[in-house]
């Protein structure tokens, strides 16, 4: 590096930037695609469809799409929606995968490969395929309200959340991440006296941050696109998500200007997740650098 | 949001009611996300709760595409509401699995009503349309003196060879992307509505409806065969967009010019009409030797099985038949409209009126789709059979794949109930 | 690993049991629900009693068998060319639905091949599952590799410490924050045949010699612009996957390589990469996992067409067990599914072993 003249470390930055930058272009054009065309009335949408103005804030600009979206659809019940039930999923499932992962990786107890085992064979279950059986379930389950005793779960934020909680994937995670974790933390910790709730509450978590922002992204992005599920056990429009709100917008003559701006409605949520949680990733990890 | 409120509202109400002895009765409709259409049923709901006092409705809505789904899920977990909204062609499907209950109306309310809007299986009356929806070919006057054609009538359509003929014609002139659009893009239901009564033209069908216990010979038969190597020909020489066409250009490529004749139906006639005004024409299906088919029935109204008081959602049912409701819906969507008392109210299908020719349409050449509880799957085999003939697949073994397909289907849903 | 373990049974299940009983509870009691539908002959839909039928689901998605067709010869023996000079052979057709072969009854050609003058036909009881099959297969032995290996270049190209690399972090990953029911539905205008940005992009770069491509429409094409895509859209999330791993390798043993004088690629393969190793092993499971549950594109973008060129399991199940209302059909295939990646993941774990 040393060896290296200014001029030419100024020709190899300008080179990465370069690629960074056309790689970004390949990446970007969705977004860019749904929020210049959530701009434009649905006829110069479909006409530029086939060119880069596609991509371009150019011809008749208006949010008249964003006042139609709102015209058509309850929009922000939809997004309130999605946001509760995917925001109290992803704490709690963090929350109990990582504690199942600690479990896992930490402790040793009758029965722990054999359940490990049944757990990482269910990231090989695509949901599509158990949702009657689930279905079928859900509706027989009892729940102790404020009402007292009810049976079934369907239209509740419940039945949209607890199924959901925990999965073999973020359990897997989990694990995958605590065994890189220098163990001696663990030995030291219980040398001290510290119970295993205090370990994993003390000396663990604090070193989790990259693997709680990713899991959260995860389990983020699964959640905020459901739609077959709900679609199948919500039948009160008050309990529904964003994702089943799109059909909305799927009429005879698609106003694809409205789904644009609905699409890009309903990503700011997630966007505005990924930015703030990356924040946080990089603050944890600036702060960790535990691996050796 | 004036939809939510109002919603709300019917909400109130009912609650409010309730108090006050009122029966309350649910209903659900496919109309989620269509503005005018909410805003017709709401209506016919909210002057229903107000008519009287022993009833009151509410109504949840749901997206089109999402609306069959639902239901059966809610089906499976004991959740229906009191009032369903039942594509026609799927009602006997429904009704053979318990989910609908016979309609107790006296059937002199429907006496002068389109066959299209009355759903009977099994001898009994389960469900009842506001309106009828009706395909034509659609193009213009200009067109057909442009290239000399002569315009069909209802008795004396265009028969398959001229058909052929004007397609090869208008193909020659290079004016135009393609000469016809089928509509491929739309897929689902529209496929069997709208290709099954051109098959029928032919002499085949997609079932036996004699006995509705196979499809051999009917859906691959010479009638069928020949059918499928013209259905095929269609895409091979160009004459039409294939399946995978821009849904976009369904939707406008004929205002656009791009297409020269549309088989499309009578819900998008207004939109037409607002580009092309009197130079639209809507013509009868071509004859392909069995007489000119189109398709019958649309959306109806059903009572689920749930429901507790039938005769409340019956009440409502009838309530809603009324000739000015048949109307609304009719200028407010563009369907035709049951009867013909309210075919006179209306803008469009009066005497006179621009899309009045599908009213005679709908009485002269519509057939409906196989009424059998079988149909719902029937109909996906049949429009993966047409998607693949379309894509070049051997006709012959496509049909009889599709033909094997429907008679185990129906062999183990032991006859979907038919005596035989 | 057996040293830094600590028995605790109390503390064990205390800490697992929530988290177990709930997958107990939501994902495998209905995948033993959706076995036991899987040995009967239950509908959707219908008010018919639901009956015990053994095998026979799985038997109609299996049975596959070879015949052999023989030239067809004129009746003085000779055998009978088309004007190409090709052997003509007697259809399918005619032996699958002749009443003198039942036991090919309902059977379909799938593929066939050429053995000397005879031809050998597969024919399978349902084609459409077979393909279905093939085509999950391909996708997931190109798309969990490419992906993995792009979002790992990536990974490394954003793990520089240069100004504004945060910005293209956000970027790179924006395709996984649309979700894929939306990427599809914009990719079917990209794609498009006539008039679609694609074609006209190469037309451009080609200066007009391109010739367009119905990307979807056509059979030979559309698995791969369904796997380009949903590479594309997915590569960003396991780049930060990826990434995660990378930036917890310390720092001091870049530092010590660069100290040794190594190389680029030597850092690369004695420190980044093994320092990787559990990354790795999540990220293969994890697209592994992704790619054979292939839905939304394909429900989205073809339904499976042209010409079943994009069938696949999990759209089949779907297929079937909804829209055909044939959901003990559907749950056959899941269950296949399952055992299929079962099986695969158990190999796959095998040959990643430590062999230390």
């Amino acid at each position: 590096m040393a060896a290296l003249s200014p001029g030419n470390q100024g020709v190899r930055l300008a080179v990465r930037y370069l690629v960074l930058i056309l790689i970004a272009l390949i990446f970007i054009f969705p977004l860019l695609f749904m929020l210049m065309n959530s701009l434009k009335p649905t006829e110069q949408l479909l006409a530029d469809t086939s060119s880069l103005r596609a991509f371009l804030p150019v011809g008749d600009l208006s949010l008249d799409n964003y006042v139609d979206a709102f015209k058509r659809a309850p929009v922000g019940t939809f997004v309130f929606n999605s946001v509760l039930v995917t925001g109290v999923t992803v704490i709690a499932s963090l929350f109990i995968c990582s504690l199942a992962a600690f479990s896992f990786v930490f402790l040793d107890w009758v029965g722990r490969g054999i359940l490990l085992s049944i757990i990482l064979a269910t990231l090989i279950i695509p949901f599509e395929t158990i949702a009657i059986p689930l279905l079928l379930i859900v509706s027989k389950l009892p729940w102790f309200g404020l009402n007292g005793l009810e049976i079934g779960w369907l239209n509740t934020y419940r039945v949209q959340i607890i199924p959901w909680i925990a999965d073999g994937l973020t359990i897997f995670l989990f694990v995958q991440y605590f065994k890189d974790l220098p163990s001696e933390l663990v030995e030291a910790a219980r040398v001290e006296g510290a119970s295993w709730w205090q370990v994993y509450r003390r000396v663990i978590m604090p070193l989790s941050g990259p693997v709680l922002a990713t899991g959260a992204i995860l389990k983020f992005l699964v959640m905020y696109n459901q739609y077959l599920w709900p679609l199948i056990v919500v039948q009160e429009e008050s309990y529904r998500p964003v994702m089943v709100g799109l059909g909305y917008f799927f009429q005879l003559n698609v106003a694809w200007g409205e789904v644009m701006a609905y699409l890009s409605l309903i990503t700011l949520p997630v966007l505005a997740f990924y930015l703030a949680l990356q924040r946080a990733f990089i603050a944890s990890i600036a702060s960790t650098g535990v691996k050796g | 949001m004036r939809k939510l409120a109002l919603l709300a509202g019917t909400i109130f109400i009912g609650l409010a009611h309730g108090a006050s002895a009122e029966t309350a009765l649910k209903m659900w409709y496919h109309g989620a996300g269509n503005e005018v259409e909410s805003k017709l049923i709401n209506q016919i709901v909210a002057d229903f709760n107000a008519s009287q006092d022993d009833w009151s409705v509410s109504l949840e809505s749901f997206p089109q595409g999402a609306y069959n789904d639902s239901v059966v899920a809610a089906a499976l977990a004991g959740n229906l509401p009191d009032i369903l909204d039942v594509d026609g062609p799927v009602m006997p499907n429904w009704a053979w699995a318990g989910y609908l209950q016979p309609l107790p109306i006296d059937e002199s309310v429907i006496a002068d009503f389109l066959p299209g809007p009355k759903g009977y299986w099994d001898g009994k009356l389960y469900s009842v349309g506001l309106w009828d929806a009706a395909v034509a070919l659609v193009t213009r006057k200009s067109i057909l003196e442009k290239y000399g054609i002569r315009t069909p009538t209802l008795d004396k359509p265009w028969t398959g060879a001229e058909f052929n003929e004007i397609l090869a014609k208008l193909k020659a002139s290079g004016d135009f992307e393609y000469p016809l659009d089928l509509g491929m893009a739309w897929t689902g239901e529209w496929y069997p509505y709208a290709f099954s009564p051109l098959l029928q033209s032919f002499g085949g069908d997609i079932v036996d409806r004699d006995t509705y216990a196979s499809a051999d010979g009917k859906l691959n038969g010479d009638a069928a065969l020949a059918f499928g190597e013209w259905w095929q020909s269609l895409f091979k020489d160009g004459m039409t967009p294939g399946t995978s066409q821009d849904p976009a250009d369904r939707d406008n490529g004929f205002n656009e010019g791009k297409y020269a004749i549309a088989w499309n139906g009578n819900w998008a006639a207004t939109g037409m009409l607002k580009v092309y005004g009197d130079d639209l024409l809507f013509l009868p299906a071509p004859d392909f030797g069995s007489g000119p088919k189109i398709g019958a029935a649309s959306w109806q109204f059903g009572v689920s099985s749930a429901s507790k008081h039938p005769d409340g959602a019956a009440a409502f049912i009838e309530f809603a038949l009324q000739d000015k409701y048949l109307a609304a819906f009719s200028d407010g969507i563009g369907l035709i409209p049951a009867t013909p008392t309210a075919a006179a109210m209306t803008e469009n299908y009066k005497e006179g009126g621009p899309l009045a020719v599908f009213f005679d349409l709908s009485k002269a050449q519509a057939v409906l789709r196989p009424v059998t509880p079988g149909y719902v799957v029937q109909a996906k085999v049949f429009e993966k059979a047409m998607a693949d003939i379309a894509n070049g697949a051997d006709v012959a073994d496509t049909l009889d794949a599709a033909v094997d397909e429907i008679d185990s289907d129906i062999e183990k849903n032991q006859g979907y109930g038919h005596q035989s | 690993m057996a040293s830094r373990l600590t028995t605790s049974n109390r503390a064990g299940w205390g800490f697992a049991i929530p988290g177990f009983a709930l997958i107990a509870i939501f994902i495998v009691l209905p995948f033993f629900f959706a076995f036991g539908l899987s040995l009967t002959d239950q509908r959707l839909v219908s008010p018919n009693p639901t009956r015990y039928v053994g095998l026979d689901n799985y038997r109609e998605l299996l049975d596959v068998t070879v015949i052999t067709l023989e030239p067809q010869r004129d009746e003085a023996g000779e055998l009978i060319r088309d004007e190409d000079g090709n052997l003509e052979y007697p259809k399918v057709r005619d032996i699958t639905r002749s009443d003198d072969y039942p036991q090919y009854s309902g059977m379909r050609e799938w593929f066939r091949w050429q053995s000397g003058q005879n031809a050998k036909v597969v024919i399978a009881s349902d084609v459409v599952f077979m393909k279905a099959l093939v085509n999950t297969l391909v996708f997931v032995m190109v798309v969990a590799p490419v992906q993995a290996g792009l979002a790992l270049v990536l990974a490394l190209l954003i793990n520089q410490r240069i100004r504004g690399i945060n910005i293209f972090r956000t970027i790179y990953f924006m395709p996984v924050v649309v979700s894929i029911v939306v990427v599809s539905l914009l990719w079917r205008f990209i794609y498009s045949g006539n008039d679609g940005l694609l074609n006209n992009l190469l037309d451009a770069l080609t200066f007009g010699a391109w010739q367009p491509i119905d990307w979807l429409g056509n059979p030979s094409t559309a698995l791969g612009s369904i796997m380009a895509m949903s590479i594309w859209q997915a590569v960003g999330f396991h780049m930060v996957i990826w990434l995660s791993g990378l930036q917890t390798i310390s720092p001091t043993l870049y530092e010590a390589a660069t100290i040794e004088g190594a190389s680029g690629w030597q850092t690369f393969r004695y420190v980044t990469w093994p320092g990787l190793r559990n990354t790795a092993v999540l990220i293969l499971i994890v697209i592994t996992m992704q790619a054979f549950a292939v839905f939304a594109q394909i429900n989205v973008m073809t339904s499976g067409g042209p010409l079943d060129s994009t069938q696949t399991l999990v759209f089949q199940a779907v297929v079937r067990g909804y829209g055909k209302q044939d959901i003990s059909g559907g749950a056959t295939i899941s269950v296949i599914l399952f055992l299929l990646v079962l099986s695969i993941s158990l190999l796959q774990r095998w040959l990643t072993r430590d062999r230390r």
